[in-house]
């Protein structure tokens, strides 16, 4: 489904500033996975993501998608095949337009944009009945400006708008970092829920010990711009977070990963 | 009261300015300094347009579409050639200026609607009176009055579908957040381009109108437009007190016209013309100023009643 081949990027090359932030990523995803993706900051995970994404070209390697050599793709086209949620609940939503307009605009992912109504007849109906299934009692709020809903609310929103059109990857950037406790158990509890439903595909990069151990059906741990640890199957079906933390302190003996490192691990999770 | 429907009048072509301006500083958020080329650039071309004996109208669409492609040389130097967005208003509008001498052959040229068929043409002759409200005014103003107010509703009444469109709704969430609208699948520069095209058409069409009404084109009449458009819409906000873009549209065309008369009211009063620009570019100024003034007062005004 997805593959990424060799994959290196390097930003700021040959200043002072390079960080070196995929060193020959080699991934493979089949359909219908569940991916959790975790490591520390500055590890390449959410460049890892961004890459899929579009947001900026590989300097080396291959991306590809459901069939599709991607590599040369612009993140606009990349749109067609990929559902996206951001880390700040901002991003994902224009906030003068209202809940509908912001959905109407999701609606047509993927395809070109003429001079049609955006809100077809049916439409309102449908959408409606969608954004009451998500259970945020938003359902009556259609005509609401989307910047005036707290962080959850847009977040789960943006969730929404990203699963409208089945999307082929789901890329899921930290997208419960910025929440409050509370809103992004909400989030979260949606997030399985959706991906569940539709069998969706899906790459999330998470902070949250708890969500990568008992989420997801497989788990990739970046470091220093590779994939350094990848459990799944049975193993992660019975992963529990001190499992996980075992697993640090095996990657950081093994040296793959240095001290500070570990140390800026086990303060973020523990 | 001639000097009342002349402003009127005015006031309502120099609305598609106004349109203009609020396509790209509102609904893009993208601050375009093309504006001041592209309204000689509409006027030049439909006089050179009108004076090679086209027709009237097919004149003032070619003032539209020459608009339009002023737009797209700076949304593509924005966007494809990654200048700053300023800066490519900026070489456009300034490159338009040798293109407009060329267009007009002169730096200006006369348009008398008595010698050359132009839309005027259309509203008999100026001699004609007719009585309104016990005023005799030229039966010519009155109907070129009527005729610019349908005209303006009808435009910006296709606007507000447009905005309702697909593509009109694409527009309006890049100027709210591009990210979005990248995640969704839409090149955002394209986007952009085509809401400059879109913006400049339409100031250039307000151009091509404006010559055929005052009776000539001149090379220098588009300075200090973009601060004139941007004065009717601040002045169309605030009237108006929303952001729906329905109101916004309104409000432009209200902000247009009166600040028209109040240019035309201060110029009877005995105002400098050549003052005319420095006191547009200060009302502007303290348009934009003021509602952040005054909130900084109020709140001071709070803190202390409480102390």
């Amino acid at each position: 489904m997805l593959e990424l081949k060799n994959a290196y990027k390097t930003f700021y090359a040959g200043t002072a500033n390079e960080v070196r932030a995929l060193r020959g990523v080699d991934l493979r995803i089949a359909e219908g996975e569940f991916v959790i993706v975790i490591g520390t900051n500055g590890s390449g995970k959410s460049t890892l993501l961004n890459a899929v994404a579009g947001t900026f070209y590989l300097d080396d390697g291959e991306i590809s998608l459901a069939e599709h050599d991607v590599t040369a793709w612009p993140e606009h086209r990349r749109a067609q095949l990929i559902g996206r949620v951001f880390q700040n609940p901002f991003h994902g939503t224009a906030p003068s337009l209202t809940i509908l307009e912001n959905l109407v605009l999701a609606l047509r992912r993927g395809q070109s944009r003429g001079l049609g109504w955006a809100i077809p007849k049916d439409a309102r109906d449908q959408l409606r009945e969608r954004v009451r299934l998500m259970g945020l009692n938003l359902e009556d709020r259609l005509d609401t400006p989307i910047g005036s809903l707290s962080g959850g609310q847009r977040q789960s929103l943006t969730l929404l708008m990203a699963t409208l059109v089945q999307p082929k990857l789901l890329l899921l950037d930290e997208h419960t970092a910025a929440l409050d406790p509370k809103s992004a158990d909400q989030v979260i509890r949606l997030t399985e829920r959706v991906i569940k439903q539709d069998r969706l595909t899906t790459m999330m990069v998470t902070h949250s010990m708890q969500q990568a151990a008992h989420l997801g059906d497989r788990l990739v741990m970046m470091s220093g711009g590779q994939v350094v640890c990848d459990i799944r199957g049975d193993e992660k079906k019975h992963l529990r977070p001190e499992d996980l933390l075992a697993r640090f302190e095996e990657i950081r003996r093994s040296d793959l990963l240095d001290e500070s490192a570990a140390e800026m691990l086990a303060e973020m999770y523990v | 009261m001639i000097l009342l429907l002349g402003s009127l009048t005015m006031g309502l072509i120099l609305s598609l300015l106004a349109f203009g301006v609020l396509v790209t500083f509102r609904v893009l958020a993208f601050r375009d300094l093309t504006v001041d080329g592209s309204v000689a650039l509409g006027g030049a071309v439909a006089a050179a347009l009108l004076v090679r004996g086209t027709h009237p109208l097919v004149a003032t669409a070619g003032a539209f579409v020459a608009g339009a492609l002023a737009g797209t040389v700076t949304g593509v130097l924005h966007t494809r050639c990654k200048i700053n967005g300023l800066l490519a208003g900026i070489l456009v509008m300034t490159a338009l200026y040798s293109v407009n001498l060329h267009v007009l052959s002169k730096s200006n040229v006369p348009l008398d609607p008595e010698a050359i068929p132009t839309l005027m043409s259309y509203a008999g002759s100026a001699s004609q009176m007719t009585d309104l409200f016990g005023w005799e005014v030229p039966t010519r103003e009155l109907i070129v009055l009527v005729a610019a107010a349908i005209g303006v509703a009808m435009v910006g009444f296709a606007l507000h579908c447009f905005f309702q469109t697909q593509w009109g709704l694409a527009l309006r969430a890049t100027g709210d957040n591009d990210q979005v609208i990248r995640a969704l699948g839409a090149d955002v520069g394209w986007m952009q381009t085509g809401g400059l095209a879109l913006s400049n058409g339409l100031i250039a069409l307000g151009g091509g109108l404006v010559v055929q009404y005052q009776g000539f084109a001149d090379v220098q009449m588009g300075i200090g437009m973009v601060v004139w458009g941007l004065a009717s819409v601040i002045i169309g906000d605030s009237l108006v007190g929303t952001k729906q873009l329905g109101w916004l549209l309104c409000g432009a065309v209200m902000g247009s016209v009166l600040f028209r008369l109040m240019v035309a009211l201060a110029l009877r009063g005995g105002l400098n013309p050549n003052d005319l620009k420095l006191v547009t570019a200060t009302f502007v100024f303290v348009a934009l100023v003021l509602p952040d003034v005054w909130k900084w007062w109020m709140s001071r005004r709070a803190v202390r009643n409480v102390a």
